[in-house]
């Protein structure tokens, strides 16, 4: 638990934290609510020469909303994001996943863009995104671009972001009729599997699903045959439990360790996403 | 002269622990706090393989770096320290504190470094190179009991590093075995229930690691070490006969520990090396565990296996019990390792009146981190086998659990009651501490509720169990280093008292609980009253603080003590007075003649008389000031009931506890607030040992569960309110009746929530599950039984 020899940096903008990733020539790596790095690092996992920490950059945390569009700072904690009036009232997946993340000093530190970037396998904040189909914005030394979380999440901690990228927010369109479930890894508290849930109903009619899964598998991906068979169901906990019950069938690559093997974790990706449903179902306004 | 205020009796009181404020203020000093000029930091290079020989050892890397002092490797490390000693009297292989051939688990020690730094110190000790033959591991012991495929100790064959030992009906004290009553209480039986049940591996995981600081000082040839240690004392006994240095020329001091759970009664070889090292360089070092060190190098507990027979009538009454034991032990033994399994031998009766009893116990090497005494030890596993075949039987025979094991108990009558394998219970009385937890409970409600709950299909169980232990221990015969406590009680100039005690705490709050008791006993303020420990300098004898003895041994010492000092401080103020010493009470700060209130002087006024005594009594020495050593006659026994209620989710196997009822007899409580939290901290524990705790070794010795993202320890929101009360049935053993508390939490509750989950799988026809209850454990189950 004690690390090798970094340095450190405070950043004073993003230009300013992106000219240092670029310096330190891939040996930076970034510091935000330091809740994924820090471990790594005291256990040698991971060894940057240089910490440069975002933490204190103006305007990259916060959540707002302007013409249905959600956007929220990278460096907005997980606390702030769980007990979010805005996000509890307009898009309650986000805050449902961030109330069940960890514990409460990881509430407390951790961050949304964090927690992206690093994309551990077994994070819960990925099903949200995927369920909202978030925009993430990415700045480099070229200026913005922008990727969908769907195509952001690649692998084991391999997301679309270069070694001088920053992740600055995520923006979304509300979605009010939306949760999140999640069965924790008891020692952890990630999820062994998370789902998460978004739909668009009107006149008793779920018109569109999206189904973002975590924890299963290797990594994060969309439940596109629940999806599938949701859309123009009427909006009832048994079309909700009807259209769950395959949801495992065509998860590939699943995760297996002492707190769960591949086939108990295909069997609960029914079971949570049965739950995000119908908690999502719920909240619907009609 | 103004009156006095009047003094509340403080014992048996809930008086807030007055060592919290600077606790949880962060202004305690630990051992990592110690800081002293030109002070080093020790780092161990440690084995990654379970098993291997060591063939090379290349430190040069490791020596180049900027800020290192020295690197010693197993070799050098025996030439400075022999063999570590263990405080038990079984046969035991060499264990050097820094392997010098032979690697048996991960973690285990092959080379120190010393540096200027922490950061200096783990960089050098990530550049060492050692080259290993690997060898075979073995983690499974029955399979590690046939000698294959790795044999760790070459003088101990299949593995045997004790037994196969019998105790029971029928076993001599020349070592000869008769089987005739155990075996015809079998053949009597009309019902016998067996089971293999495995009361699995746990790590202790004390919130403050372990941690050590040594500083010889050449001028004076002298070590002082600080320790995060249960039992400064013991610590200086051992550390002086490894480092070839006199009693008097070690000091050992135990700062803040926070906590322990018994891992710290063992003196490890990191505090060897730091005092070797220290002596050999004339330099103060340091070193601190980390939590991954923790997981691998600091003892586990538990850990034993058994093959459970019970014998019984249709009626209920037990004929007769077999308990054939197979403990882990892991590569090596420790201080106190071979001794631990023989303690759920001498508990295999339980609360039960059980007339022919054979306990068998083999403990067995294996590539595993080394076992040792962890909160309970040893008297969990046996409460854990019998009331887990207790509840089979009650299962087996239709009979409500609480009844059957009411037909068995131990009358109040039969105390002193020797069991068959030898123990002698002080005190008890079952009945009422189960009738007490049986109403808390709502027993005949709850059971209708559980039922009317499996009705509707939910997975609802209900689990109790009994349980009595051994605290207070305890007498010479029992432990190598005496079984005795020390205590000191000066009453000062100014009128206030210092005590020590030997009873060296690590969150027990001795220094609120023994101030009551002064305070009390000499009829001064609380706040008159300082307790000291931890420091062999300070406090001149002790044995410390384990087994739940705190109280029952060192509070007796205490009270002793101040009885001396209190007798003497009546012959000063019958002077002062000149009334009969006899006739004085101590109360409300003033000694006063009994029945002529007006006749008395402060409490201060006689203390400084007995440090300025110009008429001096005939006979007496000045000063107020004793000792008391407290042998006791036995341990004690305390016993208690748990009751849990418990809902496994149908879907994913989750199990949530919805009620937990204990209700304890520990004898007389000194303070019920400190008592509750030990009760809380222990079922915390056992709920955890249960629920969420388990040590997991991969086939091939590699540790799976190394760090809090793979070992759970359970969180307040994994607990229903606890559901406390006691009885109280005093010891006979000390003068206080307290029997002592500490461990009985993780005694009670596992067994009553194991029991539980099988009561709510009951439907499925599932008669035991072995811990800990992970969901997908219990999923399977569940899918099995319905398909």
């Amino acid at each position: 638990m004690i690390p090798t020899a970094f340095d450190y940096a405070r950043a004073t903008s993003l230009d300013d934290a992106i000219a240092r990733l670029q310096a330190a020539g891939g040996a930076g790596k970034l510091l935000a609510g330091g809740h994924s790095l820090v471990p790594l690092m005291k256990l040698r996992l991971s060894e940057p020469a240089v910490l440069i920490d975002i933490g204190h950059i103006p305007d990259l945390a916060g959540i707002r909303e302007s013409d249905g569009v959600v956007e929220i700072g990278a460096n907005t904690r997980h606390h702030d994001v769980a007990t979010s009036a805005l996000l509890r009232e307009r898009c309650p997946v986000v805050a449902d996943t961030a109330a069940v993340i960890g514990d409460p000093q990881v509430r407390n530190r951790g961050t949304l863009g964090g927690s992206l970037a690093h994309a551990d396998p077994a994070a819960d904040y990925p099903a949200a995104m995927l369920a909202v189909d978030a925009d993430l914005h990415l700045k480099g030394p070229g200026g913005w671009r922008v990727v969908k979380a769907r195509d952001f999440f690649q692998g084991v901690f391999t997301v679309d972001l270069a070694a001088d990228e920053i992740l600055a927010k995520v923006t979304f369109a509300a979605s009010r009729a939306s949760a999140y479930a999640k069965l924790h890894q008891r020692a952890s508290r990630f999820a062994i599997v998370g789902v998460a849930a978004a739909l668009e109903t009107g006149g008793g009619i779920i018109r569109t699903a999206r189904v973002g899964l975590t924890g299963a598998a290797s990594s994060p991906s969309r439940l596109a045959g629940v999806e599938a068979a949701l859309a123009g169901q009427p909006a009832t906990a048994a079309a909700a439990a009807a259209a769950a019950r395959g949801a495992g069938d065509g998860v590939s690559e699943l995760n297996a360790d002492i707190h769960g093997s591949a086939e108990y974790r295909r069997a609960m990706i029914p079971v949570f996403t049965r739950r995000a449903l119908e908690a999502a179902l719920a909240r619907a306004g009609g | 002269m103004t009156s006095s205020p009047v003094l509340p009796k403080l014992v048996g009181q809930r008086v807030k622990r007055r060592e919290d404020p600077r606790l949880i203020q962060g202004r305690g000093t630990y051992v990592d706090d110690v800081k002293i000029a030109g002070l080093q930091h020790l780092a161990f290079k440690r084995s990654d393989i379970a098993h291997g020989r060591i063939l090379a050892i290349d430190t040069s890397a490791a020596e180049a770096l900027d800020g290192v002092e020295a690197v010693f490797t197993g070799a050098q490390i025996a030439e400075l320290l022999g063999p570590m000693p263990i405080g038990t009297p079984f046969p035991s292989p060499e264990h050097r504190a820094v392997a010098a051939d032979i690697v048996r688990y991960v973690g285990e020690p092959v080379a120190v470094v010393v540096a200027r730094d922490r950061y200096v110190a783990r960089d050098a000790a990530d550049a060492i190179a050692v080259d290993y033959e690997p060898l075979p591991a073995v983690v499974d012991p029955e399979e590690a009991m046939s000698g294959r495929p790795a044999l760790l100790h070459a003088d101990f064959p299949n593995n045997h590093a004790v037994g196969p030992l019998p105790a029971g009906t029928g076993v001599g004290g020349d070592g000869t075995v008769d089987d005739t009553a155990i075996d015809q209480a079998f053949a009597d039986a009309e019902v016998v229930v067996s089971q293999r049940m495995v009361n699995h591996r746990l790590a202790p995981t004390s919130i403050e690691p372990r941690g050590v600081v040594a500083h010889y000082e050449p001028g004076k040839d002298t070590l002082t070490i600080w320790s995060s240690t249960q039992n400064p004392h013991i610590l200086r006994t051992f550390i002086a006969s490894l480092t070839g240095l006199g009693q008097d020329q070690v000091r050992a001091i135990a700062p803040e520990v926070g906590g322990g759970f018994g891992s710290k009664i063992n003196i490890y070889g990191e505090e060897y090396v730091a005092a070797a090292v220290s002596k050999r360089l004339g330099l103060p070092v340091k070193w601190v565990e980390d939590r991954s060190e923790a997981f691998l190098t600091t003892i586990h507990g538990r850990d034993i296996l058994a093959y459970v027979d019970l014998a019984a009538r249709r009626d209920g009454t037990v004929l007769g019990l077999k308990l054939r034991l197979v403990a882990d032990i892991g590569a090596y033994n420790m201080l106190l390792t071979a001794a631990i399994p023989t303690l759920t031998m001498t508990m295999a009766s339980a609360t039960y009146a059980i007339p022919a009893i054979r306990a068998t116990l083999t403990e067995v090497f294996t590539n595993k981190t080394p076992t040792d005494a962890y909160r309970g030890a040893g008297r969990p596993e046996a409460i854990y086998f019998v009331e887990r075949g207790m509840d089979m039987l009650a299962r087996e025979l239709g009979m409500d659990p609480a009844e059957l094991r009411r037909r068995n108990f131990i009358r109040p009558d039969q105390f002193p009651y020797t069991t068959q394998t030898g123990a002698v219970y002080d005190s008890g009385d079952y009945d009422k501490v189960l009738d007490r937890a049986l109403e808390k409970a709502g027993w005949e409600q709850l059971k209708a509720e559980r039922d009317a709950a499996q009705a509707e299909g939910r997975l609802v169980g209900l689990g109790l169990s009994m349980y009595v232990e051994i605290c207070g221990v305890g007498p010479s015969s029992g432990l190598p280093t005496g079984g005795w406590e020390h205590a000191q009680v000066t009453v000062e100039r100014d009128g206030r008292i210092s005590a020590t005690t030997g009873a060296s705490p690590h969150g027990q709050g001795n220094e609120t609980t023994f101030a009551q008791m002064l305070a009390d006993q000499f009829g001064v303020p609380f706040d008159h009253v300082t307790i000291r420990h931890g420091d062999t300098a300070v406090v001149k004898q002790g044995i410390g603080t384990f087994g739940s003895r705190s109280q029952a041994v060192g509070g007796a010492a205490l009270h002793l003590a101040g009885g001396k000092v209190k007798a003497k401080m009546a012959k000063f103020a019958a002077a002062l007075l000149e009334a009969h010493e006899a006739d004085l009470v101590f109360e409300n700060g003033r000694i006063a003649v009994a029945g002529a209130p007006a006749a008395a002087k402060s409490f201060a006024e006689v203390a400084a008389y007995a440090h300025r005594p110009i008429k001096l009594p005939a006979g007496l020495e000045p000063g107020l000031s004793d000792e008391a050593f407290f042998e006791p006659s036995n341990n004690t026994y305390p016993f208690g009931c748990h009751i849990a209620l418990l809902e496994i989710d149908r879907d994913t196997g989750e199990p949530r506890l919805l009620r937990m009822v204990a209700v304890d007899d520990a004898g007389h409580l000194i303070n019920p607030l400190i008592v509750e939290g030990q009760i809380h901290g222990g079922l915390a524990q056992g709920i955890g040992q249960a629920l969420v705790e388990e040590v997991v070794y991969g086939a091939d010795g590699q540790p799976l569960t190394g760090s809090f993202m793979d070992y759970a320890i359970p969180r307040a929101s994994d607990f229903p309110r606890f559901e406390l009360d006691n009885t109280v049935t005093p010891t006979p053993v000390n003068p206080l009746g307290a029997k002592g508390v500490g461990e009985a939490g993780t005694i009670g509750s596992t067994p009553c929530v194991v029991s539980a989950a099988v009561d709510a799988l009951r439907g499925l026809g599932v008669k035991h599950i072995d811990m800990m209850l992970r969901p997908e454990r219990l999923w399977r189950i569940i899918q099995g039984g319905q398909a």
